[in-house]
């Protein structure tokens, strides 16, 4: 049944380039896979880790967080903080058992509607492959 | 929703059924927050009780599976609903605005911009980075399509703006920093040393003939290459400015110290020239900036098998224009490098544009100027003048009049891309354009003295240094982003920073100076509101939670949080910006976001996943 199992994915874009690239794919009329839902933030360094946490253990399959390219910053480095709060907190979820696939940090401007796309279908396969993260999201679909 | 009907029904809506929060799910924040916000306070209820959720950008044209695209919106609308009831009333920050602009680059677009505020009485400051204002125009021979003189439209609006009251015009100067936001920022400009002393050279140009350089030696970039200046020159006779220059590269007295300095000689009575002036730097407070930093020409050296740089017959489209001009180096003599006048000229047209290997997009302004320079050639030589194009791009007024002109004055249009240039062999000194004519079918070999290669337009070599220094975006070809391609084409993400001219995309003059006009009315309209208001997103301490820990204190980009003595932190408002990093980062949840509560995000989520 691992066909019809569609990962859900709770995103987190800055408001200036993620999220902007996410609307330029709009007005483009790109097709993405609909999986991904996403949270406006101000920048990528709003996303207290305590959120994808939540995202977690509310049943998401995915946590992405979208930010500026470095030095690209609206606020000058708050990529740079959500970085360090990313690698760490991978390296926590590792240890509660949660894949490195099911949490990225991808870097999107403003003009990359493309990559808003790729992103998004990439993560998606992934996660199909990998499968439902918790057992209830397990029994729902077997 | 967004129109008048739509809004008034949100309005009756509120009085009706006493409501006290909306959402609008529709388009993004982006587009229509603030309409919404302000029909909302219309109606008498708080604006910040609005949420916006993005149903159009983010999934209705996105998906093109509907069941997954409804249940999609279902969560986004759930998430918004739980979202809202932690909305607190709030109130707009409102700051004064500075009165002043600063225009960065002195162009056509600069100057038309520049010239536009200043006659509405405001303060500009126009920055240039070389020692003249003028730009790529200064050096354009005729215009497209009606063929008047390039100076001659320009040069009276170099003089005005070097000359108006209300301009403080600085060339050979470079912005290095930019602080605060809309309506207050404090800008650092370097201002290069020139040698020469603006307020005291009256532009005699006596240096120039005095200087111990009897013969001009350097090439001249104005004329780019194809002349030759001294080392203490003036860039073109109708520079803005008319000050000189001294280029200590070349200069005799900065390499060795040893120069009998004729030129200070000549100069005896004014004093003008001055080897030990130093940078100078100087701080402005403005409240809007116009960006008109321009573009670069594309390097044809980058297509190596036409045969740029390798080829003296090999000319870029710009080179022409020097060589057509009058006042340019050969006298608007059209000759190669080797003192022949060509029998036939071929022109290449979308060399580093729509071209996989440089640049997709199309320079939009290469055919115009392609035909300009067969005309030009034509009229000066009586040239066989081929044009090798891919289609021809004439839409603008009277431009496809211009073309059926010129088409008629006999200039041969050959369809397809040129793939090689090279030398015929024979001695002649001709060289060989080949291409596959696509209307026959079939390559084609024609023999041609000069080259000429329509290089196309790029955005600035800098201009990703320059974009950050503004905090503003690019787009993927790296021409600055605009807010909006229809409804806010020289608005820019930054508030208070508008864009003008190439440096938002390739154009032709009149474009430029419509945008560098439009430019200057949202500038004024920006400044004349006198207040600005403030999205209310600022960060605070709950000052009763906070254990003094002081990991936000290094977090903060703009020092807005400081340490005061009953141990807690403190944010100063004023400075802050609304990123939130540090409420992310706040171990006893202390520091909290307007806009963006902890709660409010939470709950996003939450609602976001209840059904997963």
């Amino acid at each position: 049944m691992a066909e019809s199992f569609e990962p859900k994915i709770v995103a987190f874009f800055c408001n200036w380039c993620t999220y902007l690239a996410a609307d330029l794919a709009g007005t483009s009329r790109l097709k993405y896979a609909p999986n991904v839902r996403a949270v406006r933030v101000m920048c990528s360094g709003r996303v207290d880790p305590q959120f994808v946490l939540e995202a977690f253990a509310r049943g998401a399959d995915g946590v992405l967080i979208g930010g500026c390219h470095p030095g690209d910053c609206h606020y000058q480095e708050g990529n740079y903080k959500a970085l360090r709060r990313y690698e760490l907190l991978r390296r926590m979820l590792n240890q509660m058992g949660i894949e490195n696939e099911r949490f990225r940090l991808e870097w999107i401007s403003a003009a990359e509607g493309e990559r808003v796309k790729s992103v998004v279908n990439d993560m998606v396969e992934k996660l199909r492959a990998l499968g439902p993260r918790t057992s209830a999201r397990r029994k729902e679909v077997a | 929703m967004c129109s008048d009907p739509g809004q008034e029904l949100i309005g009756q809506d509120i009085h009706d059924h006493n409501l006290n929060r909306i959402i609008v799910a529709a388009c993004s924040p982006h587009l229509h927050e603030h309409t919404f916000r302000q029909a909302v306070a219309t109606a008498g209820l708080n604006p910040y009780y609005f949420h916006m959720v993005n149903l159009r950008e983010h999934d209705a044209w996105v998906h093109t599976d509907q069941k997954a695209a409804t249940d999609k919106a279902m969560d986004l609308v759930r998430a918004a609903v739980r979202r809202v009831k932690w909305h607190v009333p709030l109130e707009p920050r409102q700051v004064p605005i500075h009165a002043e602009v600063l225009v960065v680059g002195g162009g056509i677009a600069g100057i038309d911009a520049a010239l536009t505020l200043a006659n509405a009485g405001k303060h500009v400051y126009l920055v240039e980075r070389e020692p003249t204002i003028g730009g790529h125009m200064a050096q354009f021979d005729k215009t497209f399509p009606t063929l008047d003189c390039a100076a001659c439209i320009l040069t009276p609006k170099m003089t005005a703006a070097g000359s108006h009251r209300n301009i403080t015009l600085w060339t050979y100067s470079e912005v290095t920093q930019v602080e605060g936001y809309v309506g207050n920022f404090t800008v650092t400009v370097g201002r290069k040393p020139r040698y020469v002393l603006e307020d005291l050279c009256v532009g005699c140009m006596e240096c120039i003939q005095a200087c111990v350089y009897k013969q001009a030696k350097v090439p001249d970039a104005f004329n780019l290459g194809l002349g030759k200046r001294k080392p203490v020159y003036i860039p073109f006779p109708q520079a803005v400015p008319q000050v000189v220059v001294i280029d200590p590269d070349t200069c005799i007295e900065f390499k060795s110290g040893k120069c009998k300095k004729t030129c200070v000689e000549v100069c005896a009575e004014r004093n003008a020239i001055d080897f030990h002036q130093q940078e100078e730097v100087r701080t402005i407070q403005v409240g809007a900036i116009v960006l008109a930093t321009g573009f670069e020409v594309f390097d044809a050296a980058r297509v190596p098998y036409y045969g740029y740089g390798l080829y003296p017959n090999v000319y870029t489209a710009l080179e022409i224009e020097r060589l057509v001009n009058a006042s340019g180096p050969t006298s608007g003599e059209i000759v190669l490098r080797d003192g022949r006048k060509p029998a036939a000229v071929g022109i290449v047209h979308c060399v580093g544009s729509r071209d996989e290997h440089t640049n997709r997009y199309c320079s939009r302004v290469c055919c115009m100027y392609s035909l300009k320079l067969a005309h030009l050639v034509k009229e000066k030589t009586g040239a066989e003048v081929y044009n090798f194009y891919i289609d021809v791009r004439a839409p603008g007024k009277s431009f496809e009049e211009f073309y059926n002109r010129v088409a008629e004055e006999g200039v041969v249009f050959v369809r397809g891309k040129v793939a090689d240039v090279y030398p015929a062999g024979n001695g002649d000194g001709r060289l060989i354009l080949q291409a596959e004519d696509t209307l026959l079918g079939m390559v084609r070999k024609f023999p041609v003295d000069m080259v000429v290669l329509s290089t196309g337009l790029e955005p600035r070599r800098d201009a990703a240094d320059v974009r950050r220094l503004f905090n503003i975006g690019c787009s993927s070809e790296g021409f600055f982003l605009e807010r909006h391609p229809k409804l806010a084409p020289v608005n820019t993400f930054a508030d208070g920073i508008f864009v003008a001219g190439c440096c938002q995309g390739p154009k032709d003059i009149p474009d430029t100076v419509a945008q560098s006009g439009a430019a200057a009315a949202q500038a004024l309209a920006l400044i004349d509101a006198g207040v600005v208001e403030l999205e209310p997103n600022t960060a605070h301490v709950i000052a009763d939670d906070c254990s003094g820990c002081k990991t936000c204190l290094p977090l903060c980009p703009y020092s807005a949080i400081s340490f005061v003595e009953a141990k807690r932190a403190q944010i100063n408002e004023v400075l802050c910006k609304g990123c939130g990093t540090c409420v992310a980062a706040c171990p006893s949840g202390s520091i909290r976001q307007n806009l963006f509560e902890d709660e409010e995000i939470f709950e996003e989520i939450d609602g976001l996943l209840a059904h997963a």
